[in-house]
């Protein structure tokens, strides 16, 4: 167990690396970042002055060495627009994106596991034609066209909801729904295969054979396996959330850090959206590493000994 | 004991595999209705020059914001009204295709590349090149791509190119996992074969089996990657990071209405529906020969 | 002695593409308290499915018809599946063929065990595990309280068999029924697991219904037999009288396909029958032996042959008996 965890500790700081790295070249690559900062109305010599004085001159290499060293102790770098360190500002809009995340989750959760365990026990019905349409229909529509329809609909004819701010937790509800329809369909389809593949499963008929009533049947049997790879999925969905927030929190103007990083890039805040980047990409190797814990945890026979 | 044979044993004719998947593909709606919408898509997107009632640049600054049809105050001049600048929308809408459908297959075909090269390399090789190569997918997986490709364009400055490039560059990772897993397939026969003997020979097997399995897959992969890209590339647009005006891209449209969309809510709809019904169409082909080369797969 | 299951013309059938399977057709037999009742019969002759039918745990499209199914004085085609489930696991059970697959892995044996208990008797989880550990040693398994802690996984095939049988009569049945419960192991296991259950069957004295392609499991555990084939029953009667006399040609021939110790001799041959099971699906009239029977004539075609009882529990399904058979083979030989 120790052993598992350590590798997957290693695994988690090689591709720390390797993701601050790529996006620092891609970022210096893509254009010059003394001249964003310097403003669009700098003159060459004025670029220059910015580009020594935040030491933009040196070997690329050297730089990146140098913001590794430093973001190992913690410091991410000042960013220019806020003049506070970056890390500060992002540990501020951190809640704010994790709970849109949670919030869009358990929205994908609540609609996609039922429909799936519906459709699984009433295959090629109206109920499964159903939900296997939503489903695809859910996969095309763009999630800011979504967003931009359920302002229109709910928060400016119905006026049921608010549609900008975070504030209350109303505000919550419309952006949760705009970012978790789209892991929907695949959660679904994901539980009712599953369910499908299990219900058929010889013990569910030594379940059914024992004289469980069908409730019983269905969810502490068929459910509890079928759910295994779904918790799995689950778990990944929600980094992909944490990572696609962007779109929705800019919609909805949530002050969360996907936000922060679509300003950031407008404003040419390096700092900033190498932070933010690598803070992702780490979120997802975290989640896809308690996820391989939950399925050990959850399925007996893939427990390490 | 001595046989009486039969009298109604039936003489068996069995299908060959062309007319199965023949038969399978006209009785899969999802796949036929999918391939209709993807066809008229299409068809525009061709005959866009030859068809479209008005220039999509020309601006009628004396018809701006104008209505659809069927509200009282529209017109047949303009179907589907005008933008903020007194463009044709059925205009833009029919160059628009252009654009989603040379940027997803570009882009679908650059990615291609990369992912196939990386996955046969992985899947072939095995030992540490397939560890390095799991290592990258991994990385990638964990990168958020629009973010990246934001910042990225940002930096550069927008244009068709750089899209293409940028997306082409970033959404390799499934065609990567998809043939790595098809090429390790093939790798195992060879080991297989040799301990078996079977009465295929070993080419019989790859030429028969394999390789049409890793076509099949790469076909599904490839369609779906296109709707992903296009999905991406409306998402950059919208965000202004994308294609630049004034070119047509639908999720420009979306993000150039979207402030006019409280007074006329068709300026977003019809580009979204359009935008919802092309990815729709991909997906449901892209389902649909997934199904009916493997429906085994299927429930 | 009155039986404890009384099955008279059962018949399910199955709707598929090509048209309607008729998987079992006319079956009928009874099982008393202490008897062992077989059904014997190659793959896909319906052995299988009728003990689903009497169990009503038949896949969902199938649809199962009966003049009388009753157990215990009661009658099982007109219970709703409330009842059905509360006789199931508790009054009757069932154990299948495949250990490695039939229980739950993610639960403990232990938790499996106890459920089948708890469902149907109010009993505290201490009685239960007390229970479940002296069953568990009754059927052969040692450290039984250790083994309520562990997986599926951790214990292999005859061992999980072992529990199946064990969590089968957690409530002290009156019917077993034993699907194929030894086709999946070892030969070795196969004698021990046999045994057991025969030794349990007296202990309980309960009635069991053992569904076996193989004559000499058969041979080995059967009171009484009934001989299937492609969906009906062709032969029923006493062990002794299958294997002495049989009365019906497919019965017959199985006999000349397997040795029998003081009848066969060494270096003989085996016999076969020749010909492939038909699939009864739609319209069927006639005997469905009748390409492989070496008897067979016309009327064999027309026909639909009803069982001739000759006497109580003693019956086959053919139109022509003994005499009638043998004049024929002699006129085949003099043409």
């Amino acid at each position: 167990m120790i052993a598992y965890t350590l590798k997957r500790l290693g695994l988690a700081l090689l591709v720390a690396v390797t993701v601050s790295f790529v996006t620092f070249m891609l970022l210096r690559f893509s254009g010059d970042p003394a001249v964003a900062l310097a403003g669009p109305d700098a003159t060459p010599e004025e670029i220059e002055i910015v580009r020594v004085t935040h030491g933009l001159d040196r070997p690329l290499l050297v730089q990146y060495v140098d913001w590794g060293r430093r973001a190992l102790q913690g410091d991410f770098g000042i960013s220019p627009y806020f003049n506070q360190p970056v890390e500060k500002i992002i540990g501020n809009r951190l809640s704010i994106t994790m709970t849109l995340g949670a919030c869009a989750l358990s929205f994908a959760i609540v609609l996609a596991i039922p429909m799936g365990v519906l459709a699984a026990i009433r295959p090629n019905t109206w109920i499964d034609r159903t939900a296997l349409t939503v489903s695809v229909i859910g996969q095309a529509m763009p999630s800011f066209f979504f967003g931009l329809i359920l302002i229109i609909v709910f928060g400016v004819m119905l006026r049921w909801l608010p549609i900008s701010g975070s504030s209350t937790w109303k505000h919550f509800i419309l952006p949760a729904v705009a970012l978790g329809y789209y892991a929907t369909p695949a959660i679904m389809r994901l539980t009712r295969s599953g369910m499908l593949e299990v219900l058929g499963a010889d013990y569910i008929r030594t379940a059914r054979a024992k004289g469980l009533r069908a409730g019983k049947v269905l969810f502490k049997h068929a459910l509890r396996n079928a759910i295994i790879p779904v918790v799995s999925l689950l778990a990944v969905q929600f980094g992909f959330m944490l990572g696609g927030s962007l779109v929705i929190e800019t919609i909805f103007a949530i002050n969360g850090v996907g936000f922060l990083g679509y300003e950031s890039i407008s404003r040419a805040d390096l700092p900033m959206v190498q932070a933010i980047v690598l803070l992702v990409s780490m979120f997802y190797v975290v989640l896809t590493f308690f996820s391989d814990l939950l399925n050990a945890y959850l399925d007996p026979r893939i427990r390490v000994k | 004991m001595t046989v009486e044979k039969s009298a109604e044993l039936p003489e068996i004719v069995f299908p060959t595999p062309r007319e199965i998947l023949f038969r399978r593909t006209v009785r899969h709606k999802g796949f036929l209705i999918g391939a209709a919408i993807l066809v008229l898509i299409v068809a525009v997107a061709l005959l866009a020059p030859v068809i479209a009632p008005h220039d999509p640049y020309w601006q009628d600054l004396d018809h701006r914001l104008q209505n659809p049809v069927w509200y009282a105050d529209g017109s047949w001049d303009h179907p589907l009204g005008t933008d903020n600048l007194g463009r044709d929308y059925l205009s833009r809408l029919m160059y628009g295709a252009r654009i989603s459908l040379l940027i997803g297959i570009s882009a679908m075909l650059i990615s291609g590349m990369i992912g196939t090269s990386l996955g046969v390399v992985a899947g072939y090789f095995g030992g540490r090149t397939d560890m390095v190569i799991s290592f990258l997918i991994t990385t990638r997986l964990s990168m958020p791509v629009v973010l990246v490709a934001l910042a990225v364009v940002a930096l550069i400055g927008g244009s068709l190119t750089v899209i293409i490039w940028v997306l082409g560059f970033l959404i390799w990772d499934r065609f990567a996992v998809v043939i790595r897993s098809s090429t390790q397939q093939l790798r195992g026969i060879d080991y297989v074969s040799a301990a078996k003997a079977i009465g295929c020979s070993t080419p019989h097997i790859l030429v028969s089996e394999v390789l049409p399995n890793m076509l099949n897959n790469l076909i599904v992969v490839a369609t779906l990657e296109v709707a992903h890209a296009i999905l991406l590339e409306a998402a950059l647009s919208f965000l202004g990071m994308g294609v630049q005006p004034p070119l047509p891209s639908w999720g420009l449209m979306i993000s150039e209405g979207k402030d006019f969309m409280l007074f006329t809510p068709w300026i977003i709809a019809i580009p979204g529906v359009v935008l919802s019904l092309l990815v729709l169409a991909i997906n449901l082909m892209g389902d649909g020969i997934r199904d009916i080369t493997a429906p085994e797969g299927r429930s | 002695m009155s039986p404890i299951l009384e099955v008279r013309s059962l018949s399910v059938d199955i709707p598929l593409s090509a048209g309607m399977l008729h998987a079992v057709r006319d079956v009928s037999f009874s099982v008393r308290r202490g008897e062992t009742v077989c059904l014997v019969g190659e793959s896909g002759c319906g052995k299988s499915l009728s003990a689903l039918a009497i169990m009503d745990l038949l896949p969902p499209r199938a649809r199962r018809r009966a003049e009388l199914l009753k157990f215990e004085d009661v009658d099982l085609m007109h219970i709703g599946p409330r009842a059905m489930a509360d006789i199931r696991g508790h009054r009757m059970a069932m154990i299948f063929q495949e250990p490695m697959t039939s229980l739950n892995p993610c639960y403990t044996i232990g938790n499996q065990l106890l459920e089948a208990l708890r469902r149907h008797r109010k009993v505290s989880v201490v009685q239960a595990r007390d229970r479940a550990v002296y069953l568990l040693e009754k059927v052969g398994i040692t450290a039984a309280a250790s083994r309520l802690r562990q997986y599926p996984h951790q214990l292999s095939g005859g061992l999980r068999q072992r529990v199946m049988i064990a969590m089968g009569l957690m409530c002290d049945p009156l019917l077993l029924i034993a699907d194929e419960p030894t086709t999946a192991l070892d030969v070795t296991i196969q004698a021990q697991i046999l045994a057991q259950l025969a030794a349990l069957q007296k202990e309980f004295n309960m009635g069991l219904i053992l569904i076996t392609h193989d004559l000499g499991v058969v041979a080995r555990v059967a009171d009484r037999v009934a001989v299937m084939y492609c969906g009906e029953v062709f032969e029923t009667g006493d062990v002794t009288e299958i294997f002495e006399q049989p009365l019906h040609p497919y019965t017959q021939g199985l006999m000349e396909c397997i040795p029998i110790p003081g009848k066969t001799r060494p270096g003989e041959h085996l016999g076969a029958i020749p010909g492939i099971v038909p699939t009864p699906i739609g319209q069927l009239h006639g005997c469905t032996f009748r390409n492989r029977c070496a008897y067979a004539h016309d009327r064999c075609r027309q026909s639909d042959i009803e069982m001739v009882a000759v006497s109580p529990g003693r019956g086959y399904r053919c139109l022509l008996d003994l005499e009638q058979r043998r004049r024929r083979m002699m006129e085949r030989e003099a043409s």
